[in-house]
């Protein structure tokens, strides 16, 4: 058992999670994710790192409850509980090179697990300009943490409450605009979103780094159901990954498997939002 | 031996092969002629002293029987229910020649069977020394090898990256083949001896191989990971959904018990007309729990015939008996869409065989102009794994061109001290086989370790069977132990 020590809810939906496991605490590396069950008959689910401190021996997780499982996990995930098991690091860590200028751009769920690599390219010494998206500004979570990593930051949302109104693209464009020599973008978020932040650095030739979120199971390179096309090539996100090259991965075939279990999703939300006796879930959150 | 009627086991995950009673083993029992060649201990990967228990059985010393086959296998409820037996210990039986082999596996079950049955273990009382194993993978192999250190005296801790021990005993062979039951039964026997298990736990990424040497403290290690990363074809249409690995296919059903969705969490989406490619073991058990999930039709494609189907010659049968329909000599060029992103058909081609291969078996080759189409929702591929990475990506390990651990017969790894073996060493392959690398590398570890290991010493010196005054006949040497 992996005990809970703290709680923030950002959001109705949106809430981070930070678990004692010291030895994953030591062991993380940006770009890295862990495998969670909230109990023993529970689901395996994948959750980017959103960040890890080896003096408090926590990893913390951001969540976004759009399912049952997350949805249960909104509710039972108090400080003082534990989740039944936390896996990782797994996945390939980001490649941190030494570089001059970067844009870490994160959106939604993304914001959080692009923390870690902005953070780690400020201690390798590069110019870091953060570009975060949201909804509105009432969404908006770890501004300060942002500011103190970033030499420049750019707040997005979508109904122009903070920050300019528009989406991570439009501070893409607006970043570059400034900075023609930003030598790379790394890019979080929703699928949609990466795509098309790979589709506006394309034009410039600006590598672009992506980091996939597909179906798993096991995480350790064992099922297959975590596979993306990248360059025409089949890859497992859980071992080959989860960072590819933005240019190179096929969105549309991930979103399409994305979809895989959609009806069974729903079937689990209705009937466990009826034994909640309420109705909540029902309408599905938006993702962005 | 008595098995579940067909049209009632493919609607149940109870148990197919029911087991001997008493009377069926003893009457098999007595059809070992003791035949002074023993051929079938030979041809068992561990060496199971078969004639041994099996006289045991005819003396109606059932718990002797036991403590016979746990001298060299500590889990005959398993070995005796998944042992491809026919091409190992009863291929080799001499009253085979002329008539059925002795059903050695079955024998072996039936004692492991009771010994679950009545509680029985066999601790044998055990010297602690300092030394500290660490085994990465707790599957067929690193319990082998867990098992033999464990009784050496050394503190074992397992590591598993899954949340519940038992490889592939868990993840893969379904219930109805081996119940969980008696995988918990016999890997807690394992435990009794002493062996600690850390589950949730990815060795490599966690901490590497050489952590555990140099800042964990042990003194040794088994890696025992398996293959993992399962094959594709490479045929347009393997993205759809509804295609998948026969791993993830087993995973979701026996791990995560998918097959009870809504009432547990993990989703499978059952297909209606389900299509396995391969037909070894994995592909038989792919097909045997789509037939209890309820699927209307369950097709095999194979691009070879029945003959050189790689899986035990009963499974086949029950799989037929149970409805499977085989398609031998086809292999599929395309799986086709629904507009919709699912499965619709799978597009094949037949094939005929050639002259014989690398492998021995006639190749393959396809007849043109023989493609057809037949309707199905759900694809599952069973044709094999290739190297998981993760051991190659985060350690000096030595890797062959294939990206499996190297390791020499003795199990030894180009690093000192880290043993491996099962399938990261030889590609997909058995439990049994998985099992007989655990102990050659606990063979290993001990000599490595300065540890007595008195099966080699009676070898080495046939004369003086005598260790410190103990009979080495006795097996009683588990209470020897020399310092390095």
């Amino acid at each position: 058992m992996y005990d809970i020590i703290a709680r923030e809810d950002f959001s109705d939906s949106t809430f981070l999670l930070e678990v004692k496991h010291p030895l994953l605490a030591k062991a993380a590396r940006p770009g890295q994710f862990v495998i969670v069950m909230c109990q023993a008959e529970g689901e395996r689910i994948p959750l980017t790192i959103a960040d890890f401190s080896c003096e408090q021996g926590t990893v913390t997780l951001v969540i976004q409850a759009v399912g049952k499982t997350t949805l249960e996990m909104q509710q039972r995930c108090t400080v003082g509980s534990a989740l039944y098991a936390m896996v990782g690091p797994m996945g390939k860590p980001s490649d941190i090179g030494k570089l001059g200028k970067v844009a870490c751009v994160g959106g939604g769920l993304g914001v959080a697990p692009v923390y870690p690599q902005a953070r780690a390219f400020k201690e390798a010494g590069a110019y870091v300009i953060g570009i975060v998206g949201f909804r509105s500004k009432d969404l908006i979570f770890w501004q300060r943490k942002f500011e103190d990593v970033c030499d420049e930051l750019i707040i997005c949302t979508d109904d122009g409450s903070a920050g300019i109104k528009g989406l991570v693209t439009d501070g893409i464009e607006m970043a570059v605009e400034k900075h023609p020599d930003i030598e790379e973008v790394i890019a979080i978020g929703p699928p949609v979103m990466m795509k098309f932040c790979a589709e506006a650095t394309r034009p410039r030739d600006i590598k672009t780094t992506v980091s996939l979120n597909p179906i798993m199971v096991d995480g350790t390179g064992m099922c297959g159901g975590c596979r993306v096309s990248v360059g025409g090539e089949m890859r497992f996100c859980c071992v080959d990954g989860p960072d590819f090259d933005g240019h190179q991965v096929d969105f549309d075939e991930l979103m399409r498997r994305l979809t895989r279990f959609r009806e069974d999703e729903r079937v689990a939300l209705e009937r466990w939002s009826r034994n909640q006796g309420c109705r909540l879930g029902q309408e599905q959150p938006a993702i962005e | 031996m008595p098995t579940q009627d067909p049209k009632g086991r493919v609607c149940n995950f109870s148990e197919v092969a029911l087991g001997y009673s008493l009377a069926n083993a003893l009457n098999e029992a007595e059809r070992c002629i003791m035949c002074p060649q023993q051929p079938c201990v030979k041809g068992c990967p561990v060496e199971i002293d078969i004639p041994g228990f099996i006289q045991k059985i005819c003396d109606q010393n059932f718990r002797g029987a036991y403590d016979v086959i746990t001298d060299t296998n500590l889990l005959p409820a398993i070995c005796g229910r998944v042992c491809p037996q026919e091409s190992q210990c009863e291929q080799v039986c001499i009253v085979g020649d002329h008539l059925e082999p002795v059903a050695i596996g079955r024998l072996e079950r039936f004692v492991g069977d009771m010994a679950v049955a009545e509680g029985w273990t066999s601790e044998p009382y055990i010297e602690p020394n300092s030394r500290r194993v660490a085994i990465v993978g707790a599957g067929p192999a690193g319990i082998a090898c867990a098992a033999d250190m464990a009784k050496a005296g050394c503190e074992v801790v397992i590591y598993e990256a899954l949340h519940r021990p038992g490889g592939v005993l868990s993840y893969g062979i379904p219930e109805f083949r081996l119940p969980n039951d008696i995988v918990d039964a016999e890997f807690g026997k394992v435990i009794d001896l002493g062996v600690k298990v850390e589950c949730n736990t990815l060795v490599g990424r966690l901490f590497t191989i050489e952590q555990l040497r140099e800042e964990m403290g042990f003194d040794a290690v088994f890696i025992g990971t398996g293959a993992g990363y399962p094959k594709f074809m490479g045929i347009p249409g393997e993205a759809l959904n509804g295609v998948l690995s026969a791993n993830e296919f087993l995973t979701r059903c026996n791990l995560m018990q998918a097959g009870q969705f809504p009432q547990k969490d993990t989703p499978l989406h059952m297909g209606r007309k389900v299509a396995v490619i391969g037909a070894g073991n994995t592909a038989m058990d792919a097909m045997r729990v789509s037939l209890r999930l309820e699927a209307e039709k369950v097709h095999c494609l194979y691009r070879r015939s029945r003959v050189e189907s790689p899986a035990r010659a009963e499974e086949v049968d029950h799989a037929e008996e149970e409805g499977v329909m085989f398609h031998w000599l086809t292999a599929p060029v395309e799986i086709l869409d629904d507009g919709n992103n699912n499965v619709r058909a799978l597009r094949c081609i037949r094939m005929e065989l050639g002259e014989p291969d690398g492998s021995g078996r006639r190749r393959p080759v396809p007849i043109e102009g023989s493609e057809y189409d037949f309707e199905t929702d759900m694809v599952i591929y069973a044709i094999g794994t290739n190297a998981n990475p993760i051991m190659g990506q985060t350690s000096q390990l030595e890797l062959n061109k294939w990206g499996y651990i190297e390791a020499d017969d003795q199990q030894r790894t180009s690093l000192a001290g880290i043993f491996a073996g099962g399938d990261i060493v030889t590609g997909a392959a058995t439990v049994i086989l998985a099992m007989g690398a655990g102990r050659q590398a606990a063979r290993s570890m001990k000599a490595y370790l300065g540890i007595l290991d008195p099966e080699d010493m009676a070898v080495s010196d046939p004369d003086r069977p005598r260790i410190f005054g103990i009979d080495a006949r006795q097996r009683n040497y588990r209470r020897v132990r020399v310092a390095a």
